[in-house]
């Protein structure tokens, strides 16, 4: 019996296409997930059928009937409910206020009778939370049991949970799964979008796959293992580039020991990172985002102080040290987010030069000239497509990244952070950003890669580091890295993994 | 659905520069109700307004006279905001100044005037940047919100005064709660005879002059900028953001601490409570009015002046409330923070 069934779903945002003819079953009272990377259209599809998307081809069935869901508020009728990737909770109510806002038929709301309802639904199903405790005081494990009660509270038969594990510690995840195990049993249907493999295997009944918007294939889980999970997720067959191994190796230019940070919320994220980069070589780092790449980029950059641990290149130690003096130490840096990266507000020429200001003054005044002419010469020479004048945020993605690159690789660093660099470009600019960096590879600096994107990773790197919840999986020789290892590596596998140095 | 979607894209620079004059005139159709109801005729209110000031040398010197504090406390503004640091105080600061002016005012009694102005001026620049240290340093050290700090001293400031003035500086000759009167060589000099016009106003000409160049010609001012406008990036690209800002703030007080100075010196000659009716606060619709560049500033104070001015014509001779120059104002405040928030956005046909 489906309690779902979605046909031909398409939706497409401008010339992406996030779901591509997706069709999608779910089954009476099992756990089903939804596995996918980064980008693979798990959240957009699930959107669609709580009615905050509209899907531009395809129908949807709830329990064999086509149906035409508008708004959260015809899901719901229909019994869908949906705990997003961020909560809807109004953190100054109490619980209770918060699961009978908006389900109440009276313009009022009686405390006591809320309360007293909310803490009988509780029971009912079995979660674990105090009615009257505020959310703001409440952990994320405990929100997300409350909007788990809302959704259920509100009569949900099918309920969809968007990464849930993404924000919990290990002790919230196993809660999690033992109230997920209780409620398959009381006749819900739950859809559990994850891109970790273990968590999809010890939860789920079936996994659907998706990667690049298009479903590739639907599993039982007694029929499958995690190398075929990851296969299908990551899918490649052939890296797609031909490697010429045994090139010489320089000395160690990026020593990075031991290296631990904080992310924003002040939890670790980054923990005993340990890592070398030689002249002439690229070290790719890869895995899934989230897994403490922003940090790590961030301490080399200088905009993250570390809380343990060293940073040296060549012979100076960097530990803590700020962005002019990395930048002064020889170290190119491409940020991840371009905005992290140039002032959209600045023009072309004042963003070219801000980072050796000092160059550009004279007799206490700036340069202008000499900064008009710094613009032209880079301008030309990483053909980017706008005049020294221009306001930055003006420009296309690819030329915004093109002034970064110009930037960070126009005075032959060392050294060189690229994080992200292509992400969100079309292809030209992928291609010839790459391009750059494997030009400054050649040149014998030594290029630390983190890339979400393991295609990039593999056809640009000598050897390939894989990050996992903070730390390094494994560092491997690029010509022995196989797409099915990486894949389990990145998606926190238990299994078959041997730390290797 | 609506049909329309609103989405986010600059205006073209043509209509970018046009803001001011359209703020002006929605504003002045927004306040004509307010004008009628007053009992007066919106067009000949506006001619009092904007036109009777500047009809006579006599009161378009006025102009000039109010201008000389609002171009001070508008540069004062536009230093701090242009680094992205929302300096409130610069009214508290002012104040600061006033003070120091007052003291050295007698202290300098005998001390020639070439040394004494100058000594004025730099002690009140030096006043001004001491009452913005506190909230600057708990800006970049703490992270405290320097909105708040800088508020909250405006009303400090104000209560020292007050004690000062109705406690050991009480005028001994007339009682008043003023302070006694400072001496002759450290007054500023007229620049026209017969007119009110002081020295004051040549130092907020060149205080206007250097907020242009520190602005677009020194490495400083693009350090700024860079920090106003983009405070990651810039961090990022190896600018020293605290120190910057620290830098940007405590300028700011001291230009503020100027006009202080100035209002003594050139108007009252001794420190009163209401020495200021809010020149700092008006600052803040100066700097914005005139898109925080020097020359926007400079037009915006004179503008401002001149309702000022206005507004005591359009009463005295319409028999409207004075505070409609207030008004008005504010109403331009709303309407130009309004435009150039929508500036950001354009309508589509969905
Ligand atoms: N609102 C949106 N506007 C434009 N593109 C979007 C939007 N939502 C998602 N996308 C794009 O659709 C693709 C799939 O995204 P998403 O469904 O969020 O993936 P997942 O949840 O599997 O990580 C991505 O390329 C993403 O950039
Ligand atoms: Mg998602």
């Amino acid at each position: 019996m489906h309690a779902i069934q979605m046909r031909g779903i398409t939706k497409r945002f401008g010339p992406v296409v996030a779901n591509d003819h997706i069709n999608f079953d779910l089954e009476q009272g099992e756990i089903h997930a939804l596995l996918g990377e980064n980008g693979a259209g798990k959240t957009t599809l699930m959107r669609i059928l709580y009615g905050l998307y509209h899907a531009d081809e395809g129908e949807i069935r709830v329990d064999g009937e086509v149906v035409h869901i508008a708004s959260p508020k015809d899901a719901i009728r229909l019994g869908i409910g949906m705990v997003t990737q961020h909560f809807a909770l109004v953190p100054t109510l109490s619980v209770a206020e918060n699961v009978v806002l908006g389900y109440t038929d009276g313009f009022r709301v009686e405390p006591q009778a809320a309360q007293q309802r909310v803490a009988e639904a509780a029971a009912r199903f079995g979660i674990e939370v105090d009615p009257a405790a505020l959310v703001r005081h409440l952990s994320v494990g405990e929100r997300q049991r409350v909007e788990i009660l809302k959704a259920l509270y509100r009569n949900a038969r099918i309920l969809i949970l968007d990464e849930p594990t993404a924000v919990l510690v290990p002790q919230e995840v196993e809660v999690l799964f033992e109230t997920l195990e209780r409620l398959r049993q009381g006749g819900l249907s739950v859809i559990f979008i994850s891109h970790k493999l273990y968590e999809v295997m010890t939860v789920c009944d079936r996994i659907t796959v998706l990667r690049d918007g298009r479903v590739v294939g639907t599993v039982d889980k007694e029929a499958t293992s995690q190398a075929e999970l990851a296969r299908m997720m990551v899918g490649r067959e052939t890296f797609g580039v031909t490697r010429q191994d045994g090139r010489p190796q320089g000395p160690v230019l990026l020593r990075i020991e031991n290296l631990s940070a904080l992310d924003q919320k002040g939890l670790p994220a980054l923990k005993e990172v340990t890592l070398e980069v030689r002249a002439g070589e690229i070290l790719g780092v890869a895995g899934v985002s989230g897994n403490g790449q922003t940090e790590l980029s961030h301490v080399l950059a200088g905009t993250l102080k570390p809380t343990e641990g060293r940073v040296l290149v060549g012979n100076e130690d960097l530990t803590g040290a700020d962005p002019a003096r990395i930048s002064a130490a020889g170290v190119g840096r491409i940020p991840e987010d371009r905005h992290e990266g140039v002032i959209g507000e600045l023009s072309v020429a004042e963003n070219l030069a801000l980072e050796y200001l000092d160059e550009f003054v004279k007799g206490g005044r700036l340069d202008h000239r000499r900064i008009r002419q710094h613009a032209e010469r880079l301008i030309a020479e990483y053909q980017i497509k706008a005049s020294p004048t221009d306001r930055t945020r003006t420009l296309s993605g690819g030329n915004m990244q093109k002034v970064i690159l110009a930037r960070a690789l126009s005075r032959n660093p060392r050294v060189v952070i690229a994080s992200q660099p292509t992400r969100g470009l079309d292809v030209g600019a992928t291609e010839y950003v790459r391009s750059k960096l494997l030009e400054q590879r050649d040149r014998g600096a030594a290029v630390l890669l983190l890339s979400e994107d393991l295609d990039e990773v593999l056809a640009l790197s000598d050897r390939i580091a894989v990050i996992y919840e903070g730390r390094i999986v494994d560092v491997l020789p690029a010509s022995e890295a196989d797409v099915e290892q990486l894949g389990l590596m990145m998606s926190g596998a238990r299994e078959g993994t041997s730390a290797r140095v | 659905m609506l049909g329309f979607k609103i989405e986010r894209a600059a205006a073209p620079i043509w209509m970018r520069s046009l803001i001011p004059v359209i703020a002006i005139l929605v504003t002045f159709i927004l306040t004509a109700t307010l004008v009628i109801m007053a009992g007066a005729n919106p067009l000949e209110a506006y001619r009092y307004f904007l036109i009777a000031p500047l009809s006579s040398q006599v009161s378009a010197l006025e102009v000039l006279v109010k201008s000389t504090p609002l171009l001070l406390t508008g540069a004062s503004v536009a230093f701090a905001f242009a680094a992205g640091y929302w300096n409130i105080g610069s009214e508290g600061q002012l104040y600061a100044g006033a003070i120091a002016a007052a003291w050295l005012g007698i202290i300098l009694e005998g001390v020639p005037s070439v040394v004494a102005i100058p000594l004025m001026l730099v002690g009140g620049f030096a006043a001004g940047v001491l009452w913005a240290l506190p909230p600057a340093l708990l800006k970049v050290k703490l992270a405290v919100d320097e909105v708040v700090t800088t508020l909250l001293l405006n009303s400090v400031i104000l209560f020292i005064v007050s004690a000062l003035l109705n406690g050991p500086w009480r005028d001994p000759v007339s009682g008043w709660p003023q302070s006694p009167e400072i001496a002759a060589s450290t007054v500023f000099p007229r620049l026209i005879p017969r007119s009110r016009l002081h020295l004051g106003f040549i130092v907020a000409l060149l205080t206007i002059a250097a907020l242009w160049f520190i602005l677009s010609r020194t490495a400083l001012g693009l350090k700024m900028r860079a920090a106003g406008l983009g405070q990651e990036a810039a961090r990022f690209a190896g600018v020293n953001v605290e120190n910057t800002i620290l830098t940007a703030a405590l300028v700011s007080g001291g230009i503020a601490g100027l006009a202080g100075v100035g209002e003594v010196a050139g108007i009252h000659f001794h420190l009163i409570e209401a020495i200021s009716p809010g020149y700092g606060y008006t600052g803040i619709i100066i700097a914005t009015l005139g898109g925080l560049h020097a020359v926007g500033v400079g037009l915006a104070a004179i503008f401002i002046g001149l309702i000022d001015t206005g507004a005591q014509t359009v009463s005295r001779a319409l028999g409207v409330p004075v505070y409609l120059g207030d008004v008005v104002q504010a109403t331009l405040l709303l309407v130009t923070l309004g435009l150039f928030i929508l500036q950001n956005y354009r309508i589509k046909r969905a």
